[in-house]
């Protein structure tokens, strides 16, 4: 697996550029990750951020746009504007979990 | 007095697990229970093939209680509610169970009232249709022969969904389909996903990218539907795509059964929170879930089900007689991806290891081979009903490993590659 420098610590990454180390993750390689995708991290980003890295901690598996939206209290369209396009996988990106996948 | 074991939902997994319990515990000491709404045991890998006249319904439904064993009690009934605290099941009529080990296999269903303008009746089973249903499956092969052409749009609402390549493999199937009845030309095959593509593990996408490209399917990945227009027949997404469709073959959100969520039992999706290598409920000690019931990241499967049984079996036993339960489950999952014209894939995967190519389940001489199309994999699928009805529903041998192996698989040499673009 590849390791990549962000923030100036050596990261554990996929093919893909997702984190794969859970403990890993710090505020400040979020900021760069959300960089690297051309997002600027406002309050209601962080809000979802925090939800998730919350949230994967009990239940192992990066959480849903529905679940953000029903759990978190974020609306999915609200998640889009946020995060455009791709909000389930670009919210995991950043957030440092594993991205929403099928079983192919 | 004589302890009590309460199973819910008599499918695949619910079948299995009064079958192996039945072995395993003295009826001097246990009573067994299982509840279900009616007494119709769907095959459901057949609600695939049926639309393509592979089988006939009657093929594919047989009575549950017949697959259940002797000495154990069969009550047909809806479900009002459980109440974890007092160890109660409350049935439709009013009537109360009460339990000292409960067992939730109500597995998951296709909810189209969960997506805007989808049961508009103007369209739904007109235009728009569903497969995993009997009913759906039916009106959907008389949808497919009446076909002549136009935008045929294969669709996932949202993850996850009972058997996650099922509608995959329903693109590759509609494609030799309008082949066979030479009308390709006249139809345009769409496969609209909320994932980033068809396929999104490593290997699989390598080995299987072209498979669409090849059939000309064209691919509108991370479309996460917001309503259907009725009147326009077009799928509207949350970022405000849209796609017309004259032919809807369409995935409702699954969801797990309402009185899961009455009774306070499970997630935002009906599914019970559970440890997802001993299936124990993650907070009722003498509460388990098995089979699509549960919240565990694997397939929503019946080869899942039922290698997830064959390791609960075991436990259950240890456990109500206070031993640690030492039979994990790891997430086998194998499943036969019809592909068309005869052929078939087959994956092999668990928690930890995605789908890889080799053969199985011997290295070398299969004979079936792994992320490859081949007959085999095809009469594989076919010849498994058989199996499926003799052998698995009753707790049978079977000889297939309940844990992966890794025996006949290629392992994956990583290259040192860095990237970091989640935009792609």
């Amino acid at each position: 697996m590849p390791v990549v420098e962000i923030a100036g610590k050596k990261i554990d990454v996929n093919e893909e550029g997702f984190l794969t180390q859970y403990d890993q993750w710090s505020e400040e390689i979020a900021k760069e990750l959300a960089k690297q995708i051309d997002i600027t991290l406002t309050d209601a980003h962080w809000n979802i951020i925090k939800f998730m890295r919350d949230d994967f901690k009990v239940r192992g598996e990066s959480a849903t746009s529905r679940r953000v939206q029903t759990v978190g209290g974020v609306p999915i369209k609200e998640q889009f504007a946020l995060f455009p396009k791709k909000p389930a996988k670009k919210m995991a990106y950043i957030a440092g979990l594993p991205k929403p996948k099928g079983c192919v | 007095m004589k302890r009590k074991v309460i199973v819910l939902g008599g499918g695949t997994a619910g079948t299995m697990v009064v079958n192996k319990l039945h072995k395993r515990l003295d009826s001097k000491n246990w009573s067994i229970t299982i509840v279900d709404k009616d007494n119709e045991h769907i095959y459901q890998p057949g609600l695939l093939l049926l639309p393509f006249g592979v089988y006939e319904a009657d093929e594919l439904v047989k009575e549950r209680d017949h697959f259940f064993p002797a000495g154990i009690e069969y009550i047909q009934s809806e479900i009002e509610k459980v109440d974890p605290h007092t160890n109660t099941v409350y049935l439709a009529d009013g009537k109360t169970l009460v339990y000292d080990q409960l067992v939730i296999a109500t597995g998951t269903t296709p909810r189209p009232d969960q997506t805007e303008g989808m049961e508009d009746p103007a369209i739904w089973h007109k235009s728009v249709f569903d497969f995993f249903t009997l009913a759906g499956s039916i009106v959907l092969k008389d949808a497919l022969d009446k076909f002549q052409g136009g935008r045929f749009v294969v669709h996932i609402s949202e993850m996850p969904i009972k058997c996650p390549v099922a509608p995959l493999e329903f693109a590759f199937l509609a494609d030799a389909y309008f082949n066979e009845r030479k009308m390709r030309d006249k139809v345009e095959i769409i496969y609209v996903t909320p994932l980033e593509g068809a396929f999104t593990k490593p290997v699989c996408s390598k080995q299987l990218g072209f498979m669409l490209k090849d059939r000309n399917i064209s691919l509108e990945p991370d479309f996460v539907i917001e309503h259907i227009d009725a009147e326009t027949k077009t799928m509207v997404s949350m970022d405000e795509r849209e796609i017309p469709f004259d032919l809807l073959v369409t995935i409702p959100v699954n969801m797990g059964a309402d009185f899961i969520g009455r009774s306070g039992l499970g997630d935002d999706l009906n599914y019970i929170p559970v440890n997802k290598e001993t299936f124990l409920s993650r907070e009722f000690a003498n509460i388990f879930a098995l089979g699509d019931a549960s919240d565990i990241p694997a397939s929503k499967a019946g080869s899942v089900a039922h290698f997830a049984v064959d390791m609960f079996a075991e436990n259950f036993v240890d456990y109500v007689n206070g031993r640690p339960m030492t039979h994990n489950f790891d997430g086998h999952t194998n499943c036969f991806i019809e592909s068309g014209n005869g052929k078939g894939l087959l994956i092999d995967f668990n928690y930890k290891v995605e789908p890889l190519t080799g053969m199985f389940p011997l290295p070398i001489v299969g004979p079936f081979p792994l992320l490859k199309e081949s007959r085999f994999n095809h009469m594989g699928k076919l010849a498994f009903r058989w199996i499926y009805w003799n052998l698995l529903l009753k707790g049978r041998w079977i000889p297939l490993p309940s844990l992966m192996s890794m025996a006949g698989k290629k392992q994956v040499v990583k290259k040192e590659e860095v990237g970091a673009n989640a935009s792609s």
